[in-house]
């Protein structure tokens, strides 16, 4: 059934710049830092990797240059959470409101404009195949980096040293530092990897999706990555299905509209945030799983010597 | 990344507080002519507010470019104006409307539906300015309001599409179920149904005026069911672009939207707002103003269908051509009977035309619209 493939492929589609930013999130809270100014950081690296893309004519220079303006916003979030002990969630916010205020202003002069022509994306040979083909395999790489990313996080928190020194550090701080580790340079690493991996996503956003900048466009998706980091229970995982759930909930949503099929969409719009408070109500009943997974240290300053 | 994006960049990081602070400015007014005259009136004074940035090729732009063009034909000498953009509805609006009063402008300009509560207020309290509210219905001594017939700019729209598509199926991206986007719905499947009666149209509502994302998404599943003309009352260009990608077609809202779309563009339905600023400048500078309720629509020229693709067959201009002639002359009307819902119920008896209260309380689909009109609104 054509249709099918088509939603499967919307599906993954919208679920792309959400696993991505809720994946650079997952790092930054796996490290103890919550970042709220993922909304922010998803604004500026969406302009900057328009305008990269734009000014440059690459849409590969304009990730990069989206992942160079996440990480830039994430390093100023980082030098003040984690070297200045400011308030994480104040923060954040501050970084959110900064982030919608700057990308408007330096983006006023490429409202309008628009990227050169994208040719289509087809996977040789798969993209041939008979309903897989429309559903999987026609996507943007950056669908299939996605995929990729998510593995290769759960295989660096789970299978690497480094990787265990990180989620050390969101339990216990004190501890690695006790051992000898430099914590704050280590937040400030994956608090600066994550803004990067946003910036992936905000690029996508602005260069791929939907490839326009205006004030705004992010339209709150910034939040429902954070959201998607509880509703993943702070698994890589977990944070992929989630994703595509998020954004089928809403491409569904929106196919049955155009069938003529009537969803209240205020309903389905409110769902990621239900589900995400379910599995919180979920997760707290049972103090094993909040234990095995969420870090302990999540959102306390670290102040050496303490 | 080039150098004046660099140079943006600096001068945002150093001006940041300043525009965060407030997003407004002033047009200075054109320097004095050298031999002065002293018999010479003083300059009417007027204000606009803007819902949105200026920018945005939509609904605040098309205001915008009412007020530069009429300043431009009444005059520069004779009219000053200036502008506060990105007003939000509600108490702040209240607030820059009182400021504006406070600056000495005489006549002010409200262009958005929201600020009605916050307008009303500040006429009442200030007798001897003239305000003006688009898209309201209140109205008192010093308040008037002004609204354009977009529905006809639809109608157009729907006569193009209806002629143009391959799959008798039409998409219309919404944005809130109330009449206004309700009379856009029927009145783009109607022009349709006057040139190709086997058409039908799918309705998705997105829930906001501005989510290019969301519209993108909304767009997709409409062309993944088979519509192959989009319309759209959401105020950025992803619709007629997530078009333009699929290679279906589609068209621009608010204003000339064809450089975003050059292959998907058909047309835009555009808002002309200048010549009924003209008039109101005009108005309040010769004291012959007065309370009113101003719609219009084709026939006046504040709705348009502008740019139409150089591509569209000779059959289809002259449609175009003919429909747009029948809305000037009023031969040809909208909303006019007999016309049912898509349940079967008539909802206008034969050879009756709608007034505005009809249109005011349009809570249906017309015959050709699949689906419901969601409720609870």
């Amino acid at each position: 059934m054509n249709e099918l493939a088509l939603l499967i492929a919307a599906t993954l589609a919208a679920g792309t710049p959400l696993a991505i930013a809720g994946l650079g999130l997952l790092l930054n809270e796996r490290a103890g830092v919550v970042n709220l100014g993922a909304e922010g950081m998803l604004l500026v690296s969406a302009v900057a990797g328009f305008a990269a893309a734009h000014d440059g004519g690459s849409e590969w220079f304009g990730f990069v240059a989206g992942a160079a303006g996440g990480a830039a916003v994430a390093a100023v979030f980082g030098w003040l959470v984690v070297w200045l002990n400011t308030n994480q969630y104040a923060t954040g916010l501050a970084v959110s409101l900064f982030g919608s205020g700057f990308s408007a202003f330096v983006g006023i002069g490429y409202v309008g404009k628009q990227l050169g022509e994208q040719p289509p994306h087809r996977v040789p040979f798969l993209a041939d195949v008979p309903f897989l083909g429309p559903a999987l395999f026609r996507h943007h790489p950056v669908v299939y980096l996605a995929i990729a990313l998510v593995a290769a996080a759960a295989w660096f928190l789970y299978r690497t040293r480094a990787g265990l020194l990180l989620r050390a550090i969101g339990e216990s701080p004190q501890s690695a530092h006790a051992l000898g580790y430099g914590v704050r340079r280590i937040r400030f690493a994956a608090v600066v990897t994550g803004g990067a991996l946003c910036g992936i996503a905000g690029a996508y956003l602005s260069v791929v999706y939907t490839p326009l900048w205006v004030e705004g466009m992010v339209a709150g998706r910034g939040w429902i990555a954070l959201a998607l980091t509880v509703f993943a229970t702070w698994r890589p995982g977990r944070i992929l299905l989630g994703a595509y759930l998020f954004g089928g909930v809403t491409m569904l949503q929106l196919h049955l509209q155009a069938r003529g099929v009537h969803v209240p969409s205020q309903f389905m719009a409110m769902l990621p945030y239900v589900s995400t408070i379910v599995v919180l109500a979920i997760i707290s009943r049972n103090p094993l799983w909040i234990r095995l997974n969420m870090p302990a240290s999540l959102g306390k300053p670290f102040f050496p010597g303490a | 990344m080039n150098r004046s994006f660099t140079r943006r960049i600096a001068l945002g990081a150093l001006l940041l507080g300043a525009t965060l602070a407030a997003c407004s400015k002033k047009e200075a007014p054109p320097a004095p002519a050298a031999a002065p005259a002293p018999a010479k009136p003083e300059p009417l004074k007027a204000a606009f507010i803007y819902v949105g940035p200026v920018g945005d090729a939509g609904w605040s732009y098309s205001h915008d470019l009412g007020r530069r063009t009429a300043v431009e034909k009444f005059g520069a000498d004779k009219v000053t104006t200036i502008f506060v953009e990105k007003v939000p509805e509600g108490p702040d609006a209240e607030r820059v409307l009182r400021d504006l009063v406070a600056q000495g402008n005489k006549l002010v300009f409200a262009t958005s539906f929201g600020f009605m509560e916050s307008i009303v207020k500040v006429a009442k309290d200030n007798p001897e300015v003239r305000f003006e509210h688009a898209t309201g219905y209140k109205t008192s001594d010093n308040l008037r309001v002004y609204e354009a017939k977009f529905y006809e700019g639809a109608y157009l729209a729907g006569v193009v599409a209806g002629k143009m598509t391959k799959t008798n199926t039409l998409g219309f991206v919404g944005s809130f179920p109330i009449p206004e986007v309700l009379r856009n719905i029927n009145a783009y499947t109607l022009g349709a149904q006057s040139v190709n009666p086997k058409v039908k149209t799918r309705v998705v509502w997105v829930n906001s005026w501005f989510d290019p994302p969301k519209e993108t998404e909304a767009a997709q599943s409409l062309l993944n069911q088979g519509a192959d003309v989009l319309l759209q009352n959401t105020d950025s260009t992803a619709v007629l672009q997530a078009a333009e990608r699929n290679g279906k077609l589609g068209f621009g809202w608010d204003s000339d939207m064809s450089a975003f779309a050059p292959k998907a563009h058909l047309g835009s339905v555009a808002l002309n707002w200048a010549g009924y600023y003209e008039k109101s400048f005009r108005e309040a500078s010769d004291a012959t103003w007065k309370t009113e309720v101003t719609k219009w629509g084709v026939k006046e020229g504040m709705i348009d269908f502008v740019k139409p693709a150089s591509f569209l067959p000779a059959d289809v201009q002259q449609a175009l051509e003919t429909a747009r002639e029948g809305l000037k002359t009023g031969a040809v009307a909208v909303f006019k009977g007999p016309l049912v819902d898509n349940a079967g119920k008539e909802v206008l008896a034969k050879d009756a035309v709608a007034d505005d209260a009809w249109k005011g309380a349009i809570n249906f689909y017309v015959k050709g619209v699949e689906g419901k009109v969601p409720s609870g609104n």
